[in-house]
């Protein structure tokens, strides 16, 4: 994870896409790229939390490496060139978008977030007009259990969005993630209903965060709390404002 | 020049894709001087013809009928076009996979369980397939619209590239959903 | 423990051991122990008393001699006799012919030399011929002497400068220099450091690290003690699978045993050096093996890699500098030390020199556990070695590096065993494992088999390894099926490339060796399923045929 660097610290300079930047030692290429207005792709990750580096989205070339590199996760260092976009990260983002998309049945014309959500604009944004790959139809059990919220675990993206929301802003760290690979799962405390996890403190942020329909406020089109809420939680990191 | 010729066909959907068709409101007239639609629900001819140009195909693969004038048009057509979410993924058509339960408890849901008159599943209608399939998975697919429904302007101008003789681009014109 | 003690007791030891004049070592390694070795171990200890020669033959719990495919093995010093398939009605003719006549049972001897011929013992020195549950045994053949030699007559820098000059790299698969990863652990800041040996060895047949720690725990002790000692750190953990309970226990007895001779804790042999080494067991992920992992599993939070940048050199356990190296390269560690960093350079190749240790399995004559000199053909492994494939079979592909090796056919038999050109050919050095096939198994059967394995153990952190090796491994069970067309093998490579580039630890970044190279050395046999449905081993379409395939 890179730490979020406080105080003084030493500068350094960096190429992006040829332009030269100059950057704080120890930030991602992505957050060095943002702050240049230099645009990569990303979902999993999050500003205001640690970085997670799962999704793949937003990865790049480093020249003198014949890998690519998740660039929420990599710290820039001096007399870098990094490649934010061509033919092959191109290719490998949308087989990133594609594989999620096929992974568990989104169905967006049915979907708490359609028109809101993230990997479906990453979707039009990258050209996956359609599946290569046969797609998945998990029938995992909805819980609606909580008085205001929903838990959708077919259309979760394991982004840990939440989890990390949970643990690092509102400090309960009810949510994780359980089983492995394809098989994971986003769960509450010990896999409890979530009316009955105790350590929620229904702050919402989880919904507020989650970047498909996974996680939502019933009644409320996904739309209006990511657009008012996620915008001005994320931005000042306000956490004593919630939604409801 | 002899007209394009271009035929639309409907297997599971919600026809959703076509109402999205007309509403190319008065284009449709543009369009017509350009092509000769062979085949369509809209137009009552039985069987798919030889020989067509263009096919745009709404709806998934729902039924062994629907499999194999799949494979019919996909032989008789040069391009052939997934027209809507349903034809490109699935889509809510395919949401019957998630049952997994065979399609004869399908039937029993749809005709049983979830009605009160008439219980009984029919008997006169073509097997359902053991899941339901997006088009490129029973067979090679020329060019995909997503959108549900995908929008009229959208439609008209992915005709109108291939009449011209270009392939559209759909670089951030298209949403699923 | 005082230096002069050692010495001392080493004598002693080695005089107890040559007070003997026959030495038998009966295998109770996990290989064996199936096979009644406990049960020959006893019969043998009263067949000795029976026949009253007590006082002259020593009778010995062992671990591994490197047959496992005469199991219970027996090997009786000097000269050393290996009998084979010893069971306990046997065990008293052999005392009787060759500890009392002195004549050996040559019916029972396994006669098989090349097996043995083409192998070099550094790591498994001891291996077979010490009790690992005696800290002596271990001491007479010269124990714990490097550690001496490292913390009495040389600096931290000098150690991680012979380890350098050897040219050992690690042994856990990556092949990284040692010495070079040592030096970073030495530079970084931060305090206190760590030492981990890595022992999670969970790629289906292989045992090789197992085996190591069944039969010779201290000199993978005494290796971590030595790097501790290097990289100054203070503490060590051996992070080893609970599902190898003879390993987990004999290390416990061993650390136990190196704790009250002095060999761990405060102040080691006087000086000022202290260590320690702390047991972790893992629970039951293969990609917990994955350093970073590691890690997270030892901190106790969910065996999860992580990127590196940072290295585990910089900021590794609980963010402090930490050396992490496989079990297999801490035990060439005192070797070298003692005999020296030329001498070890001498073995192997150039770029790529001592040993390694590897399980030989699958459609072998010989399996069993192996170590060669690096450079070793594969041809050699498998033939003279492991003496081909069973009578009647013809050999088809060889496999190295454990579930995310790459298969090599038969035309690749004279590549030498080094880092560089298995992973030139597309398979790995991995964990150490080389699995023979034969003609009668399907080669996309296969790659669909150990796909599954690595969609089981993926984590789940990224999409390419969760999503696209399970995508992968779906494509290739409808090719097993008759399902697919000969697009999908271009789609196949394509979805293998992204795995492979875009993976964020090495699981997923090797996980499509397998189908990768089965595309490339044996495709006709793809083309064989996809346009014939048919599976020139038999093995495939057992099923019948899906509901549809693309037209």
């Amino acid at each position: 994870m890179v730490e979020e660097n406080q105080g003084l610290s030493k500068m350094i300079e960096l190429t992006i896409d040829d332009k030269k930047v100059v950057a704080k030692e120890g930030d991602s290429i992505l957050k060095v790229a943002r702050e240049n207005k230099i645009y990569i792709p990303a979902l999993c990750y999050l500003e205001g939390v640690s970085s997670f580096g799962g999704c793949r989205v937003c990865v790049v070339e480093i020249k003198g490496s014949t890998r690519v590199f998740a660039s929420c996760v990599t710290p820039v260092s001096e007399g870098m060139e990094v490649i934010t976009d061509s033919e092959r990260l191109r290719r490998y983002r949308k087989w990133a978008i594609e594989l999620l998309l096929a992974e568990r049945p989104h169905v967006c014309s049915v979907c708490v977030a359609n028109g809101s959500c993230e990997l479906q604009q990453l979707a039009t944004e990258l050209g996956v007009d359609h599946l290569r790959v046969e797609r998945e139809w998990t029938n995992y059990e909805l819980d609606l259990t909580h008085e205001r919220f929903a838990y959708d675990p077919n259309r979760c993206i394991l982004c840990t969005r939440c989890i990390r929301v949970c643990d690092e802003i509102e400090g309960v760290h009810t949510i994780d993630l359980m089983f492995r690979g394809k098989n994971s799962k986003v769960i509450f405390d010990l896999d409890d209903k979530w009316s009955f996890a105790e350590s929620c403190t229904s702050c919402g942020k989880c919904s507020a965060v989650c970047p498909v329909g996974a996680l939502y406020v019933k009644g409320k089109p996904h739309s209006e709390v990511k657009k008012k809420e996620l915008v001005s939680f994320v931005i000042s990191r306000r956490i004593e404002k919630t939604i409801g | 020049m002899a007209k394009v010729r271009l035929a639309t066909v409907w297997l599971s959907g919600c026809s959703g894709c076509h109402m999205s068709f007309l509403d190319q409101d008065e284009k449709l007239l543009e369009l017509a001087d350009k092509v000769e639609l062979v085949h369509s629900p809209i137009a009552d001819i039985k069987d798919f013809p030889e020989n067509v140009d263009i096919t745009l195909v709404e709806g998934a693969v729902g039924n062994e009928e629907q499999l194999e004038l799949l494979k019919k048009i996909r032989r008789r057509t040069r391009i052939l076009i997934a027209f809507g979410d349903c034809a490109v993924n699935g889509n809510v058509t395919a949401l019957r996979n998630i049952l997994n339960e065979g399609r004869e408890n399908v039937l029993k849901r749809a005709y049983v369980e979830n009605t009160m008159f008439n219980q009984g599943v029919p008997t006169q209608i073509p097997r359902l397939t053991e899941r339901v399939f997006a088009l490129n998975e029973v067979v090679k697919v020329d060019f995909y619209i997503p959108g549900c429904p995908p929008p009229a302007s959208l439609i008209n101008y992915v005709l109108n590239e291939f009449l011209d003789g270009r392939i559209p681009v759909l670089d951030g014109k298209f949403k699923y959903g | 423990m005082k230096p002069d003690e050692l010495r001392n007791l080493a004598q002693r030891e080695a005089e107890l051991r040559k007070s003997y004049r026959y030495r038998i070592n009966v295998c109770c390694s996990s290989g064996c122990m199936p096979f009644g070795a406990l049960k020959v171990l006893s019969a043998f200890k009263d067949a000795v008393k029976e026949l009253g020669v007590e006082e002259e033959c020593y009778v010995a719990r062992t671990g591994c001699i490197g047959t496992c495919s005469i199991a219970p093995a027996v090997l009786v010093e000097p000269g050393d006799y290996l009998y084979q398939n010893v069971t306990t009605d046997k065990v008293k003719e052999i005392v009787k012919e060759h500890i009392v006549n002195g004549r050996p049972v040559k019916e029972m001897l396994y006669g098989n030399e090349a097996y043995f011929k083409k192998q070099l013992r550094i790591v498994l020195r001891n291996a077979g011929k010490i009790d690992p549950l005696r800290i002596e045994d271990y001491i007479a053949v010269g124990g714990y002497y490097a550690l001496l030699k490292a913390l009495t007559r040389m600096t931290p820098e000098g150690v991680i400068e012979e380890v350098a000059l050897s040219g050992l790299k690690g042994r856990g698969g990556a092949g990284f220099l040692t010495g070079l990863k040592w030096r970073y652990v030495a530079r970084a800041t931060g305090s206190p450091k760590y030492v981990i040996a890595n022992l999670d060895e969970g790629d289906p047949g292989v045992f090789a690290n197992r085996t190591l720690a069944e039969a010779d725990p201290h000199a993978i002790i005494e290796g971590m003690a030595i790097a501790a000692y290097a990289v100054g750190a203070s503490k060590g953990y051996i992070y080893v699978r609970s599902e190898y309970p003879l390993a987990v226990e004999t290390l416990k007895k061993a650390i136990e045993a190196a704790r009250s001779m002095g060999f761990l804790g405060e102040k080691i042999f006087e000086t000022v050096f202290s260590f320690d080494i702390e047991l972790r067991l893992g629970a039951g992920a293969f990609v917990a093996g994955e350093e970073t992992a590691i890690l997270a599993s030892i901190e106790g939070r969910r065996a999860m890699p992580r990127p590196r940048p940072p290295y585990p050199a910089h900021s590794g356990l609980w963010g402090k500098p930490t050396l992490i190296n496989n079990v297999e390269t801490f035990a060439n560690v005192p070797v070298i030390l003692l005999k020296g960093s030329e001498w070890f350079a001498s073995i192997g190749v150039k770029n790529c020199t001592g040993t390694k240790c590897f399980s030989l399995t699958g459609k072998v004559n010989n399996p069993g556990l192996i170590e060669v000199p690096m450079g070793i053909t594969l041809g050699e492994v498998v033939f003279e070695i492991g003496g081909g494939v069973p009578p009647g079979r013809k050999f088809k592909a060889v496999q190295v590096g454990g579930p995310s090796g790459g298969f090599l056919p038969e035309n690749l038999l004279n590549l030498p065993i080094d880092y560089e050109s298995l992973n030139k050919a597309g398979a790995i050095m991995g964990s150490g494992g080389i699995v023979v096939l034969d003609d009668t198994s399907c080669m996309v059967d296969t790659a669909k088999f150990f796909t599954e394995f690595c969609v089981d153990e993926s984590c789940g952190k990224c999409v390419p390894c969760r999503a696209g090796l399970y995508k992968l491994y779906k494509i290739l069970d409808g090719f097993t099926r008759g399902k697919g067309s000969l697009e999908d093998l271009n789609k196949v490579e394509e979805l293998c490339e992204f795995i492979k580039e875009a993976s964020l630890c090495g699981l997923g970044q090797t996980a499509p060796n397998p189908t990768l190279t089965t595309l490339k050395y044996f495709r006709d046999e793809y083309i064989a399923h996809i346009v014939e449905k048919k599976c020139p081993a038999g093995k495939c379409f057992k099923n019948g045929g899906g509901e549809s395939g693309v037209e």
